[in-house]
């Protein structure tokens, strides 16, 4: 089943900027999707018209079968931004419990919900901290559990990890393909990293920029069980190869 | 403690020391003339004796610190708050203190109210945006000493005198930062929290009450100690035309129809240190708010 499908999908911002051009795009349940490319090439956008934070000028999107605007008004996906956008002013358990109360869920049952995400995001006994108090990989992580709390099917990452040094990278990679596999949500991710979007993908879409298009989709063949190791196999490597030959080539 | 001692306070009174002694050394020139004028035409003045002369007199040009402070003793007193008058008029400073800051805080409430329900019009609607504020800053520009005798007699038509008016005209000057500030403030929320709220649908209500006035608050404290202090100054010049008898404001009038400068210097220092108080106790409500809303240090910067 599709939760994604964007057909012919175009926008053009004022100015006569071209951010998306044609896009052709199907989506299944369960699916991990990277999208890479240089800046300029529209991926941020897409992410943002599929959660209705930019209306396209041309095409259709349909999100779990509905459009993008009452796909946000049933809170059918999580989004987490670049940066972990936590309030200063709430604690950790605040900030996650914020979405379940702006949806009217009552007291006990959120507080159930937020121990049990901030345990999945490793940040149980963290709750009672504030924001400026936790390093910038365990904010991205309580942002991270925020955007799993509600329990959306559709999960929407726009360079999560982009502000974070290799070592807390790695370690966040591993976590969220253990949160993918377990929870069996659709994840669709923005990367600048070719080994990321390598290691985290089912699928990988490559694109290039003026005007924004998709150059090519990878199937990835490497089996869901990855540990960090199979980042060193000729496999994984010949998938990076052509990562990065379709970039190459969407340059032109 | 020391670090402390040694960080804010000697700075300070090192300032304060060097302002008095300037003080006390331009005194003497400033008040000879009435010495030279007070003594036979023909005689020499000692050095000391036009010193302590100069410093000691009725009426000077400049009055020294010390006669301040002695004349403020002598007026500050509770005893004279009900009862003594003289040629008509209660005697007591503190008296005349409370008139204008009952008139502040008056004026400075209706200003507060004022200025974030306008605030809130022009970051709500388009309309009022474009409107309101050429108008707001038009009002700045026009002198509170040239409006503030026709809203009292405006207002006294209407049968409102008192409290009443002067409240209007502090109202008038402290509105104007508190409009700026909190229209910044509700606007300085970050774009990807608007866009965070957006996504889990939440009501433009939701999205103000929890993330555009929290972050307003940084902005809103800075304007309203601005706003406090003019509402200070709206409060004494409205004790100037409006026939008052009582406040700081018609007590300064009085005192320099009669060439009295130490009384008035004294009323000044009052003046001067209620603004202090007020100012300080709400930098001290900015620091617990802000600590409370984790903006670390904001309180800091700005006080």
């Amino acid at each position: 089943m599709s939760v994604v499908t964007a057909e012919g999908l175009s926008l053009t911002f004022p100015g006569d900027v071209q951010a998306l051009k044609g896009v052709n795009l199907s989506i299944d349940a369960g699916e991990f999707v990277s999208f890479i490319g240089p800046s300029g090439c529209g991926k941020t956008t897409f992410l943002r018209v599929v959660a209705d934070l930019e209306k396209p000028t041309g095409g259709e999107v349909r999100v779990t079968g509905l459009s993008p605007e009452e796909a946000r008004m049933k809170r059918a996906y999580g989004y987490v931004f670049q940066q972990p956008g936590l309030l200063p002013w709430r604690t950790v358990e605040g900030n996650v419990r914020l979405p379940l109360a702006l949806m009217g869920q009552d007291r006990r049952t959120a507080d159930q919900r937020v121990a049990s995400v901030l345990k999945m995001v490793e940040l149980d006994g963290f709750g009672n901290k504030y924001p400026w108090q936790l390093s910038g990989g365990m904010q991205q992580r309580a942002s991270i559990a925020r955007a799993l709390a509600f329990d959306a099917e559709l999960l929407l990452m726009d360079e999560p990890f982009g502000a974070l040094d290799e070592i807390v990278r790695d370690r966040l990679n591993d976590q969220l393909l253990d949160l993918w596999r377990s929870t069996q949500k659709t994840v669709l991710f923005v990367t600048h990293s070719i080994p990321e979007a390598v290691y985290l993908s089912t699928k990988i879409v490559v694109m290039s920029p003026r005007p924004g298009r998709i150059a090519k989709v990878i199937d990835n063949p490497l089996p869901s069980d990855r540990p960090l190791e199979v980042r060193e196999s000729t496999e994984f490597l010949s998938v990076a190869s052509d990562v990065r030959n379709a970039l190459r080539e969407g340059m032109h | 403690m020391v670090q402390w001692l040694a960080r804010s306070v000697l700075p300070v009174m090192t300032i304060i020391a060097a302002i008095v002694l300037i003080w006390y050394a331009a005194a003497v020139p400033m008040n000879a003339g009435r010495t030279y004028m007070m003594a036979p035409d023909d005689a020499e003045i000692a050095l000391p004796d036009l010193v302590s002369d100069t410093w000691a007199q009725k009426k000077p040009r400049l009055p020294v610190p010390h006669q301040i402070v002695v004349e403020v003793r002598k007026q500050a007193t509770f005893s004279w708050i009900w009862k003594e008058k003289r040629r008509g008029y209660k005697r007591s400073l503190i008296y005349h203190t409370w008139v204008t800051l009952s008139s502040t805080i008056f004026g400075f409430v209706l200003g507060l109210v004022l200025g974030v329900s306008l605030s809130l019009a022009i970051v709500y609607s388009r309309v009022m945006d474009l409107s309101v504020m050429p108008w707001v800053i038009t009002s700045q520009t026009i002198p509170i000493i040239a409006i503030a005798p026709m809203i009292i007699v405006i207002m006294a038509a209407g049968g409102m005198t008192g409290l009443m008016p002067k409240g209007v005209i502090s109202m008038y000057l402290s509105y104007f930062p508190i409009v700026v500030g909190m229209t910044k403030g509700l606007r300085s929320s970050e774009p990807i929290l608007e866009d965070q709220m957006k996504t889990w649908s939440a009501t433009a209500f939701q999205t103000f009450w929890l993330l555009r006035l929290p972050s307003a608050m940084p902005f809103l404290f800075p304007a309203m100690k601005i706003g406090l202090a003019a509402a200070l100054v709206g409060a004494v010049v409205a004790e100037l035309p409006s026939g008052a008898r009582a406040g700081l404001g018609a007590r300064l009038l009085v005192f320099s129809y009669r060439s009295e400068t130490i009384p008035m210097w004294a009323n000044l220092v009052s003046a001067a240190l209620l603004a202090g108080i007020l100012v300080v106790s709400f930098g001290l409500l900015e620091r617990a708010v802000n600590r409370r809303l984790g903006f670390r240090n904001a309180g800091d910067v700005t006080s």
